[in-house]
């Protein structure tokens, strides 16, 4: 270990809370080193020195004051005491909601749009059928009676 | 056998209110000695422990016992003396740049009275300019470092937790450490040299 090694380690050999190993490191490397033996005996000081400094004791009404201020908080009211501790599961029934909204929609729907769809293809059979009605080479054709046969095929040959 | 901090939490959360008054009991002193040692106001210090205690009174229904007690204690503790300490250093500019040659560092000192030199009264006050020496030297610290040497030193936190507290890594907090106790060692020189005399 060298000496910038063990700036690293001399807190937790001062506070004594150095490995084993890491303690046996600190004591080989300051066996040799005066300045870093030095340092450590300094750091050892300070270490107690810090046990002198004056701690501040709560006031007498310390507690109290705390009680009041804890009294003047807002009070959640019921229901919102009721809700609170599920607030997942209050978000997760709202999204499983709006998901059956949304899947149901197109169903509740359908009978419309398909309505609309069979509307649109009757339309276009109906204008279909006025366009037919109206093309002149049809007009020519003789209108097939009910008790007329195909001719053979042979004729058509 | 006495109840977790963990455990006391959780009652508080449930709406015990002698869980809380468990930990008010537990952690009032510890937490007063700790801010009372970060700001210098001892009425700053303890309405930074009533509002300690009231946001962690605020909290306890999204109280989960994922990190420790004690971490998350601090860490609160932590942020609102390095605010308030930010706070309090920007007003004393405010006030130093209006009133310059008023409100000098180190002008409310008391200085020391030695008029009746009898042995008890010298020694009481050598104990007490000794102590006011090493406060002076704590409160000269930065505020990061000042955090951390109290944790360490004074309520003996393991460092992952001090760490946590002023987020910070464990190796950066390492760093800190050293060279706040560097500082202390050159501020406090004269009281280490004399004690390590024999």
């Amino acid at each position: 270990m060298n000496c910038k090694e063990m700036e690293a380690k001399l807190i937790s050999y001062t506070d004594g809370r150095a490995s084993d190993a890491e303690r046996t490191a600190v004591e080989r490397h300051i066996e040799s080193c005066a300045a870093c033996r030095a340092r450590v005996a300094e750091f050892h000081g300070v270490w107690s020195a810090l046990d002198e400094a004056p701690a501040l004791e709560p006031s007498p009404s310390f507690d109290a004051r705390l009680r009041q201020r804890i009294a003047a908080e807002p009070r959640r009211s019921a229901w919102f005491g009721w809700l609170r501790p599920w607030p997942r599961l209050a978000l997760a029934t709202a999204l499983i909601a709006l998901l059956a909204v949304w899947v149901a929609t197109p169903l509740v729907e359908a009978p419309e749009e398909n309505e609309a769809t069979a509307q649109a293809i009757l339309q276009q059979d109906i204008e279909d059928y006025d366009m037919l009605a109206d093309f002149e080479a049809l007009s020519t054709l003789a209108t097939p009676s009910g008790n007329e046969t195909p001719a053979p095929a042979k004729d058509k040959l | 056998m006495a109840r977790s901090d963990v455990q006391l939490m959780l009652g508080v959360k449930a709406g015990d209110e002698a869980s809380f008054e468990l930990l008010l009991a537990r952690y009032r002193t510890p937490l007063i000695h700790f801010l009372g040692r970060m700001v210098k106001d001892p009425a700053m210090a303890e309405d930074l422990a009533q509002e300690v205690f009231l946001r962690v009174y605020r909290a306890r229904a999204g109280y989960k016992p994922s990190a420790k007690f004690t971490t998350w204690l601090f860490r609160i503790a932590t942020n609102l003396a390095l605010n308030a300490v930010r706070d309090q250093r920007h007003r004393q500019r405010e006030v130093s740049i209006e009133q310059p040659g008023e409100a000098r560092a180190g002008e409310d000192e008391q200085p020391l009275e030695v008029a009746d030199a009898s042995p008890g009264i010298v020694e009481a006050l050598v104990e007490r300019d000794r102590a006011a020496l090493i406060q002076r030297a704590i409160l000269r610290l930065p505020e990061k470092q000042r955090a951390a040497v109290l944790m360490h030193k004074y309520h003996e936190m393991d460092y992952d937790q001090i760490a946590a507290a002023l987020g910070c890594s464990e190796s950066a907090l390492k760093s800190l450490l050293f060279r706040a106790y560097e500082t202390l060692r050159a501020e406090l020189a004269p009281l280490v040299g004399e004690k390590a005399q024999p």
